[in-house]
């Protein structure tokens, strides 16, 4: 069985969409920025795609900015934003400290090289952020608070609306980083304050290499990609027609479905954590639960366990799956999100995410559930941390 | 980040030799901590009079590469000498197992270490000299 549940690393490009992306390849190729009659059909195609994706947020098309990806507009929205704040003498920047490294790694550039002053705010057990945080720690030199929608890894929903309002009351520009959120929650850029969003089109069954940043009128951060004219002066680059087609139309079909998905997504995600607690001893949920979880999120550690050989044994089983352990990445630390949400070293490192999708059935959900535990305990056998763990529950 | 893992780490990772522990154990060495992610546990039956390590077991928390390192090892010095079995390096423990990721060449290091500490275990309760160990910071 072939159990694909990673579907918040990316997704497939859904049938219908790529449907819509063949005639902008090898037919109608001609560049959007020519004058003559035969590019006007990839100027229109591109038009429509801005005016989709602008609906799904409530927004107004000339407010959507597509881009090369989530990261790069994650980039402009900081980098932008900060670069001219400075010249205003505002230097300070507000974020988090579980955001993508899209955001981090940005805050980090920010700091090193232009002298940003960067706040990365905690979170609580569960991944929330407080509102009353975000608010003690604006100065006069604030120039941006960004805070992300729904955490990649633990799903946790943030309170982004009262974020909004705050920032909207303080005059305070506010991004937001929504990269998985749009695949599942319904947004509303005007009644949830929202200045920036970031987005990308293949978290939501649209093609890799295409992404989008909504700017409320009226925001001018600089230019991150410089060039020629296009996107109304404000992002360079021949434009990715096929790829902003396939945005704009899987962004208009995921709208369409997203009360149907919702809720078939949360009903299995119930049940895969509600069963898998219930099945291996000592396993832990990370993030919240209920409504204030992406509906396609299930994160847990297991103690004893690392998360490398829990995705192994799971992929000689057929499951993709994913981990924060250091172990499967290039560095030797953790998940810093789980690390932020208070874990220690060795549950960190046991971690193990699912997050489920449209390529999800009843049937898969069952065979996680008869396969998993089965793993972990054998696994554990072989643990000496296991061993250890057990001596402290006994005592 | 994928990791592209040789077909002998996979088959000692998905098989282990050796996993276990050994009551009344000779030697037991750990060498590693939870921070880093793995821990390896390895308990040693010796022959006292040829000093041959008759068995060995071990106990590993970690990626599938500390457990193909630890399964690899204890194979490596089954049957040996203790003084054989000090000798063997980390390199010769990852050249066993056709190389591991660079990234991931800590593990040998981890299975050496613990090694040299249940050896030392042994040769302390043997009324043997301790032989100083190097010890990787990670």
């Amino acid at each position: 069985m072939f159990v694909y549940m990673d579907h918040t690393a990316t997704t497939p490009t859904s049938p219908e969409v790529l449907k819509a992306m063949m005639p902008y390849f090898s037919e109608n190729f001609g560049n959007p920025s020519s004058v003559y009659s035969f590019s006007r059909k990839s100027r229109a195609a591109i038009e429509k795609a801005r005016s989709q994706v602008a609906a799904a947020l409530n927004a107004d098309p000339s407010e959507i900015f597509f881009t090369g990806s989530g990261t790069e507009a994650d980039n402009w929205a900081l980098k932008g934003t900060l670069e001219k704040a400075m010249k205003a003498g505002k230097n300070h920047l507000i974020t988090t400290s579980i955001e993508h490294h899209a955001i981090l790694h940005t805050a980090e550039y920010l700091k090193k090289f232009h002298g940003v002053d960067v706040t990365y705010l905690p979170v609580d057990s569960e991944g929330f952020v407080s509102v009353k945080d975000v608010e003690n720690a604006i100065t006069d030199k604030t120039a941006l608070v960004s805070v992300m929608f729904a955490n990649n890894e633990v799903g946790t929903i943030e309170p982004v609306a009262e974020i909004g309002a705050l920032c909207r009351e303080k005059k305070i520009p506010f991004h937001t980083d929504a990269v998985q959120a749009a695949a599942h929650l319904d947004i509303d850029v005007k009644a949830m304050n929202i200045d920036m969003l970031s987005m990308s089109a293949h978290k939501m069954y649209g093609p890799k290499g295409v992404g989008a940043l909504y700017l409320k009128k009226g925001l001018r951060p600089e230019n991150f990609v410089h060039g020629g004219a296009q996107e109304k002066g404000r992002r360079a680059s021949t434009e990715n027609i096929a790829g902003i087609v396939g945005f704009g139309e899987a962004m208009e079909i995921l709208k369409s479905r997203l009360d149907e998905d919702k809720k078939i997504n949360s009903e299995r995600r119930d049940r895969l954590i509600a069963g898998l607690l219930e099945k291996i001893p000592h396993a832990k949920l990370n993030g919240a639960t209920g409504d204030k979880r992406l509906p396609n999120n299930i994160n847990f550690s297991f103690i004893g366990v690392e998360g490398e050989t829990l995705l192994l044994d799971l992929d000689a089983k057929g499951i993709s799956a994913s981990t924060g352990s250091a172990c499967s990445s290039e560095s030797l630390d953790p998940s810093h999100v789980l690390l932020a949400l208070g874990l220690k070293h060795e549950m960190a490192h046991g971690s193990l995410r699912f997050t489920i999708g449209r390529l999800t059935t009843d049937e898969q959900i069952d065979y996680v559930l008869d396969v998993l535990p089965e793993i972990v305990a054998r696994r554990r056998a072989m643990s000496p941390l296991w061993e250890d763990f057990l001596k402290t529950v006994k005592n | 980040m994928a990791l592209d893992y040789s077909q002998k780490v996979m088959d000692h990772f998905i098989n282990p030799r050796n996993v276990g522990e050994i009551e009344n154990a000779d030697g037991i060495g750990e060498a590693g901590n939870p921070k880093c992610g793995d821990i390896m546990k390895i308990y040693l039956k010796v022959n006292p009079d040829t000093k041959v390590i008759d068995d060995v077991k071990f106990k590993t928390f970690g990626c599938a590469s500390a457990i193909a390192s630890s399964s690899m090892a204890t194979e490596l010095i089954k049957g040996r000498t203790i003084e054989d079995a000090w000798n063997l390096t980390n390199s010769a423990v990852a050249e066993a197992l056709d190389g591991l990721p660079p990234i991931k060449m800590h593990c040998s290091v981890l299975a050496e270490e613990a090694i040299h500490e249940a050896l030392n275990d042994y040769r302390a309760k043997n009324g043997m000299e301790i032989i100083p160990m190097e010890h990787h910071e990670e």
